[in-house]
């Protein structure tokens, strides 16, 4: 019986780019496997949930849970997981804040299956086929999980330790992290529970950028302007979400000329990104005229929704688009 | 008695793609279905957002081949502003890709692929897996992996911001572009590749088709499928993974079509199934006459063979080389033995590196001009390219702003789902007979889907063939008769 540590690695609604991100810490993988009797990795071990079920509760020391929860599996498995583990650890932007798949909360399931099975150009489903939970076909009955109107986060699912910011996490934080674990599981102080295992200062701070305190008649989309290559982005009128987004990336973004899309989520003392980040840019523009302000902000920022909470609207305070029922007990 | 046969990645809860296989009272197969259990719904949650976002929302699409999204998107963002990127742009964007591919298709090879040819399909399973290629073939070529991977990752972060997800693909070009000292390095590494994909190819060489059981199970019966074969070709019908017509030969290998990336819509169609979030792509031309092959049925496949299959050649002349072995070797155009896709991956690799190099020492590759701006009002676009899975479709409509309106997605392995349930199929009726189940028959199976490289994170997130399996065998009460279980990896 090995005396290692328990790890266990799962994922939900994601897109596998947070188990190539484990993978891109290189040749140290062999020494998490040498630290670590991983007992669920579905990208890279055979190991079952049978296998899981089977084990007593807490038994796993770690688990790192990425991807949100939006089907009764990935409920149910976030719900297993968390009683089989001490430390259940929401790993990259989707469990943590929702991330990109989160945007669907801006629709509800009926308005989402009536426009990919239904409404989409290339669909051909005369009869108005819906996938459903169960299905009789002549050999049998097939199941698919159930699919909900509302994308959440982990810790909206199940109580959540840590949170591992990041779409997805960079290598040396993780890598970092692992350290940590096992230094903790060895008698070393852990963090407080609920904290989030990054930096706690924003992109900005690991910008190399020039800032010159300038201010801005306009905002820019970045398809409209090619910045300098030195001069701060906001400051050159693109949306740039590095002034409230937690470090940990070495702003690489802006290295490449790009603005900040806010992938490792708000920063430490951030309650809300939008919120900090319209008072951000409010301060920028060359002017104290509330009503000018909101209308360059309204002309240069058309989705601000889409903008402020690309990875984090299921745990922004705005977490969904409100559901009206459609008079059959349904919410649309 | 009736049987049913559950093959699942976990179990029924843990949904990274399942198989149902129903046995009829003799115990050989009535049906089977594969099922994928997951749907994100990116073509509505988009509707809404700024186009230019797209090529950073798309990439989540999946982790695994993010560049490929990446890429898709913005080719589709030119043509919804009507942009044409200057050549600098699109060599730049192409040399990334093409590094990309290399990565990507390394991964699979070592990792997913060559467990079942180097270490052996029969191979104890503990075996069967990366850990048992790199025993067998040793640390030094295990180092050589790991290098390449990293190199490739290293080279993405450089030129468009991050490892994985990158952030750099505008409508007209790039965010940034290369300098001399960058240019430098890429070349450098592209030219390790290239003898690391010549490497890959003698390894094949010497450890599969030397062994005629390999040789044999390749050009067996059991994972044989005749259908429609597309793939992306340039100007003189040679492969190209970044841009080109879009070209389909049909069984029998003349062309069916060839249609530019625009025409998507009258082309292709999707059929829906209850049982499954996935959707069916087809030729619209023939139809969808269910899960069948052959010249009257639309099922087309879109794979590493399928591209070889669908072409004339390749445009580098080291690949090319290997694109005439390949054919002399399994008897000419076309091959539809699916096993046969893991040799093709590694004609594309050598490509990919070649590629790889010929844009590094291009001499436009380090201007500055690697931008046009848009001056156009947006409207509709259309953007192509061959993911390593399949070709890739993105088509988005805006409003005069730019603001998407309708978002349509036709992802690299979903091409595949119709001619991967298929083989699943065949793969079971040729193994389970009389009700006969046993570990080899569970990992044969499995390499039926294996070699296209399915990567549902286009549709739900398993990784590449990572699949372990588990069968559970009932009886018609549902009762437990027997579970059998296997290792893929580790």
């Amino acid at each position: 019986m090995s005396t290692k540590p328990k790890l266990a690695l799962y994922w939900a609604a994601s897109c596998g780019g947070c188990e190539i991100a484990v993978l891109a810490i290189d040749d140290k993988i062999l020494e998490v496997a040498k630290a670590f009797d991983i007992v669920l990795w579905p990208v890279a071990i055979d190991a079952k949930v049978r296998d899981i079920e089977n084990l007593p509760d807490q038994s796993i020391d770690v688990c790192l849970f990425n991807g949100a929860v939006r089907n009764s599996e990935q409920e149910y498995m976030a719900q297993l997981l968390r009683r089989k583990s001490k430390f259940l650890v929401a790993f990259g932007s989707c469990a943590h804040e929702g991330g990109i798949p989160g945007l669907a909360n801006l629709y509800g399931r009926d308005e989402i299956f009536q426009y990919v099975y239904i409404n989409c150009p290339s669909v051909d489903n005369p009869d108005g086929v819906l996938p459903r939970p169960e299905t009789q076909v002549a050999e049998g009955t097939l199941h698919i999980p159930v699919f909900y109107d509302t994308v959440k986060t982990l810790d909206q699912t199940v109580e959540v330790d840590y949170y591992v910011p990041g779409c997805p996490p960079e290598a040396d934080n993780i890598w970092a992290i692992l350290q940590a674990v096992v230094a903790g599981l060895g008698g070393a102080p852990l963090p407080p529970p609920g904290t989030v295992l990054g930096k706690e200062t924003t992109v900005c701070d690991e910008c190399i950028r020039t800032r010159t305190e300038k201010k801005i008649k306009a905002f820019q989309r970045t398809w409209e302007i090619i910045p300098n290559e030195t001069e701060c982005l906001l400051e050159q009128g693109l949306v740039c979400c590095g002034i409230a987004t937690r470090a940990g990336c070495g702003a690489l973004c802006p290295k490449v000329n790009s603005p900040c899309i806010g992938c490792h989520g708000a920063n430490a003392d951030v309650e809300d990104l939008g919120a900090r980040m319209m008072s951000a840019l409010s301060s920028v523009i060359d002017s104290n005229n509330p009503e000018e302000i909101d209308r360059i902000i309204g002309e240069g920022i058309p989705d601000p929704v889409g903008s402020f909470y690309r990875f984090s609207l299921p745990a922004s305070l705005l977490r969904r688009k409100h559901l009206v029922s459609d008079g059959n007990g349904r919410k649309t | 008695m009736m049987q049913r046969i559950s093959i699942d990645p976990i179990t029924r809860l843990e949904g990274h793609g399942k198989i149902d296989i129903f046995l009829n009272e003799e115990g050989n197969v009535a049906n089977a279905y594969f099922q994928i259990p997951e749907l994100r719904g990116f073509e509505k949650f988009c509707v809404g957002r700024p186009a230019e976002d797209m090529p950073n929302l798309t990439d989540r699409i999946c982790g695994v081949c993010p560049e490929a999204h990446h890429m898709a998107s913005a080719k589709a963002l030119d043509a919804l502003w009507h942009v044409e990127p200057p050549p600098t742009g699109k060599k730049l964007r192409e040399l990334m890709y093409s590094i990309f591919y290399a990565t990507d298709h390394t991964t699979h090879f070592y990792a997913l692929g060559a467990p079942d040819f180097i270490v052996g399909p029969d191979a104890p399973v503990a075996e069967r897996n990366i850990l048992g290629v790199i025993a067998k073939v040793g640390m030094e070529v295990a180092g050589k992996v790991l290098k390449m991977r990293r190199d490739g990752h290293n080279l993405i972060q450089m030129m468009a911001a991050r490892r994985v997800q990158p952030n750099w693909a505008l409508p007209g070009g790039v965010s940034r572009g290369i300098n001399e000292e960058q240019r430098t390095e890429i070349e450098a590494r592209g030219r390790e590749a290239i003898e690391f994909a010549l490497f890959s190819l003698q390894a094949f060489r010497d450890i599969v088709l030397a062994n005629k059981a390999y040789v044999d199970l390749i050009l067996g019966d059991i994972y044989l499928h005749r259908t429609y074969s597309m793939g992306t070709v340039d100007a003189n019908n040679k492969v190209n993974f970044y841009d080109g017509m879009i070209r389909v030969v049909d069984p029998e290998g003349k062309e069916f079509v060839k249609y530019h990336p625009r025409d998507y819509l009258s082309n292709i169609a999707e059929h829906v199934e209850p049982w499954t979030y996935l959707k069916f792509p087809y030729l619209k031309k023939v139809g969808w006459k269910g899960f069948v092959d052959g010249m009257q049925s639309g099922v087309y496949k879109c794979t590493p063979l399928s591209r070889l299959n669908a072409a004339d050649g390749m445009a580098t002349p080291k690949a090319q080389e290997a694109y005439e072995e390949f054919y002399k070797t399994l008897g000419g155009k076309p091959v539809h033995h699916t096993l046969a896709t893991h040799w093709a991956r590694l004609v594309e690799l050598l490509y990919a590196t070649e590629r790889w190099v010929e844009l590094a020492t291009d001499p436009e590759i380090t201007s500055p001009n690697f931008r046009t701006l848009p001056t156009a009002t947006p409207d509709e676009g259309i953007g192509c390219v061959e993911a390593p899975r399949g070709t890739l479709t993105h088509h988005y409509k805006t409003d005069g702003r730019g603001i998407l309106t309708e978002v349509n997605l036709i992802v690299g392995t979903t091409n595949n789902y119709a001619p991967i349930s298929m083989s699943v199929k065949k793969a079971a009726e040729k193994l389970i007979q009389k009700g006969k189940v046993n570990q080899g028959t569970l990992n044969m199976v499995e390499m039926a889907f294996r070699a296209y490289d399915p990567c549902f994170g286009c549709a739900t997130h398993s990784l590449p063939g990572q699949m372990p399996l588990e069968v559970s065998i009932r009886d018609d009460q549902g009762r437990l008769l027997e579970v059998l279980r296997q290792n893929v990896l580790g």
